[in-house]
Formats: structure tokens, sequence, C-alpha cells
């Protein structure tokens, strides 16, 4: 049985691992290699990489980086941030990324995902998803990467999540930005919105602060993977101690 | 000398980093003299089956890899190739391996792409799982998969069974991506290499 997976997410400023709390105030955790050896030796399931900065300042991230990362990990990882066409995509794959994911720049040009899953297949494509909860709905959220340039879009969460399969994404990341930074949980309910309404696999981010966020988010949202930050890079949890909470729990768990 | 075949796909680094790790050179290369030479060779691939062939065919490799003696490793989109048809186009593949290449149907709390880490089924005991257990777990990532049939050496499941390993001759094929499977992978790898096939 597919095991549902555990991502530690690696938010990467100027060639640093960074974490803000609700997108703010970044700041230095480490060095990107010895985190990624760090992770993959505890046991994670997958690496996401993440230009922070990337999107809102029209830059996009530097491969070579990547092609370090690739030479030392045995695990897949997925680069995100200021991937905005074919080339930057072709680049950062060919540097040995296993997939990419598209945030910003998919919302600038929906076609871009058609055209990256043409191009490379939609395995290699994720978006990303910027939520935010107001009123009694989710909507979608743009350059958020900068505070001050951080956007309304025209999206309702659940319509461009469905879009966005729609167009050939191989899985989606929602990131829910209420709970980012909070340790308070994962946002079940809105996860399992967004679950219903997809075949591809879904990834769960912001909010994990224990480990039964963790079982909470697999049981009740029943998403295929679950992204933290901070409480990987804190210690607060440890994933061999996650990972075999989750197994004893009879989670579907690589130990 | 082992030959990595350039299909122009987007995993071929992680291969060779991979074969790196073990201390195996390797060769990237689209010269079908050099692929022929080789003691090994893989066919790596990401991405469709029609783009896949469709490179093959404008490399001039597809008689070339058709014609090959020696140990041949195809992974992922390469294994698919293997098989004679895939419906993804559809289109024509190599024909090595009986059997036409299928879409994953989504059910239910099985979402495609079948995209994580996964166990494998054998009944056999095939060189290419030398050293590792049953629970081992690798890495896969795709929509479309072959059938389980005489050829298939071990199969994995998701929603309804379908082939992990394949092999035929001097032609296996691993659905999954050993490069990205931690230690089970390299292994794997390793026993390709050694030629525990």
């Amino acid at each position: 049985m597919l095991a549902r997976r555990i991502i530690p997410c690696l938010d990467v400023r100027d060639g640093q691992v960074v974490k803000g709390t609700q997108f703010r105030d970044h700041e230095i955790v480490g060095d990107i290699i010895e985190l990624a050896q760090r992770y993959r030796d505890e046991g994670a399931d997958e690496l996401v990489f993440y230009d922070i900065t990337a999107s809102s300042d029209g830059r996009t991230v530097s491969t070579d980086w990547v092609t370090r990362v690739a030479r030392v990990l045995d695990i897949p990882f997925c680069v995100a941030g200021g991937i905005r066409s074919l080339d930057g995509a072709r680049q950062i794959l060919h540097g040995g990324a296993d997939k990419i994911s598209i945030n910003s720049p998919a919302l600038e040009n929906p076609a871009l995902i058609t055209e990256l899953a043409a191009e490379f297949g939609s395995q290699c494509v994720v978006v990303g998803i910027d939520s935010r909860q107001e009123g009694g709905d989710y909507f979608v959220k743009q350059y958020t990467g900068d505070p001050g340039k951080t956007q309304a879009t025209r999206w309702r969460t659940i319509d461009w999540a469905r879009e966005a399969q729609q167009l050939g994404a191989g899985e989606v990341v929602l990131n829910c930005m209420n709970q980012d930074g909070m340790r308070q949980g994962y946002d079940v309910p809105q996860l399992k919105l967004v679950r219903a309404v997809l075949g591809i696999p879904l990834v769960a981010s912001g909010g994990a602060g224990t480990i039964a966020h963790f079982h909470d988010v697999f049981r009740l949202a029943g998403v295929d993977g679950a992204l933290a930050a901070s409480v990987f890079h804190k210690g607060t949890i440890k994933i061999p101690a996650l990972k075999a909470q989750l197994i004893a729990d009879g989670i579907s768990i690589r130990p | 000398m082992l030959a990595i075949v350039d299909s122009g796909g987007a995993n071929i680094a992680s291969v060779r980093f991979a074969l790196e790790r073990l201390g195996v050179q390797s060769e990237l290369t689209a010269d079908p003299a050099v692929i022929r030479a080789a003691t090994r060779v893989i066919l790596p691939g990401v991405g469709s089956a029609v783009e896949g062939m469709k490179r093959l065919q404008a490399k001039g490799l597809v008689d070339c890899v058709r014609g090959l003696t020696q140990p041949v490793l195809g992974i992922c989109l390469g294994m698919q190739l293997l098989f004679e048809n895939s419906e993804e186009g559809p289109t024509e593949t190599l024909g090595l391996i009986p059997g036409t290449v299928a879409l994953l149907p989504e059910s239910p709390g099985i979402t495609v792409p079948h995209m994580g880490w996964n166990t494998v089924l054998t009944g056999r005991d095939p060189g290419l799982l030398d050293g590792i257990g049953p629970d081992a777990r690798f890495y896969f990532v795709h929509s479309y998969a072959a059938p389980v049939n005489a050829f298939t050496v071990a199969s994995c499941d998701h929603g309804r069974p379908f082939t992990a390993i394949v092999q035929r001759g001097n032609f296996s094929g691993v659905q999954f991506h050993p490069e990205r499977s931690g230690p089970a992978g390299a292994r794997l790898l390793k026993n390709f290499v050694e030629g525990r096939v």
C-alpha cells in the first residue's frame, strides 16, 4: 500500500534555508546540503526546496545548488519558486530535481501548467496554492513571498485546485496561510474540501505543531503527504519518532 | 563501460549521480556505436511515451535498443517503452515484451499519478532484488502502468496490480525510480551493475 509522505520543506533565500512566521520575519536556519542530508538520514520521504523570494522579485532560482543537492540525495525532491517558463523548468529538472512546483506564475499564465505537463509529464508538475480563509470561504493569494506584494486573485481555492488539475497538474500543495507557522494544526476542513475535488495527490502545508496534527491530517483530511518546516528545523518533532507513532497508529508510512 | 541512453528526458542526471554514489562510471550517450559496445545499458526516461518514442526515433536509436544483447535496464518510462504499445498517445513502443501500457484508474483513496513509496510483491527470487527485504519501499511516480504478465518478476498494487519489475532475456525494467529509492534503490542498481539480473 502506498505510504503517506512526510515532507520537510526548506524555504530558501539567498542560498540559505530560512523560516518565518506567517510568511514574514525570516530567520536563517541552516545550509541547504547539510539540512537535505540530515532529513534524508532521519527518514524524510521527499524534500521541497522553495525559493521564497524568487516569484515576487521576478528572479528564477539558480540551478547550481539543485545539482549539488541531486548529487548527494537519494530521495526525491521538488523545487519551487520563480519557475515561469519551459526553459526555467527544464534547467531545474535536468539539474536533477524530480519535480517542479509553480505557484504565482501559474496564476499569471494558467496555460503554463499544460505546457509543462506536455513537455515533462504531469508527474513532474506540482501546483502550489497559497490559500487564505476570508469570511466563510477560501481564496487564492499571489506573490506571498513578500508580504508587501501579496495580492488577492479572482480564484476561490477550490475552483483553482480543480482548474490546475484540469490543466495537467500532477499534484497540488495547499499552503493554508492562516495556519502557516502557527503550529496549531493543519486546516483539516479546508484540506478535506480540496481533497474531495481532486483525483491527483494532495499535500497539506501550514500548521504542523505536534505528531497528532500529522495523524489528523492523514486520517481526517485523507491527504497523500504532509509538509512541514519549523517543527523539523527546530527539532520540535523528530522524523523517526513521528513515523514510529504514525505506524503504531496504523497509518501506511515508510519506516 | 555502462551507457545511459541519452533519451533527452528529465531524470538522466539523477541516474548518473546514483551510479556515481556507487562508484560506477557511466557515459551518457545517444551514439548507437557507443551504446552497442557498452557492457550494460540503462534506458531512463520521464515524460510521455509519445515524446519518449519520438526522441528515440529522432536520434535513430529504436533499432539500436531493440537489437541490444547485453543487460539492459529500463527505468520508469524507459521500462514502459520495452512493451509493445502504450495507451499514452497512443503509440507503438519497442515491442520487446508483450503487453500494452495503460492509464491507472482513479478511485476513492487512489490518487493518480501514483506518487510515493510503495512495496513490491514477488513470487520469484529475482537477482535485481538480491539483498533487499520484502518490506522495502521504492519511489514511484507515474500515471501509466504495464500489466502483470508472464515476464513480471515483481508487481505493485495501486488500485489494481501492475508490473513493478519485468524481465525478458537481457531486458529488465523497473517502474519505480531506484535512483530516488534510498538504500533499497541503490542496492538494486548495484545488483544490476554487478550482473545479478
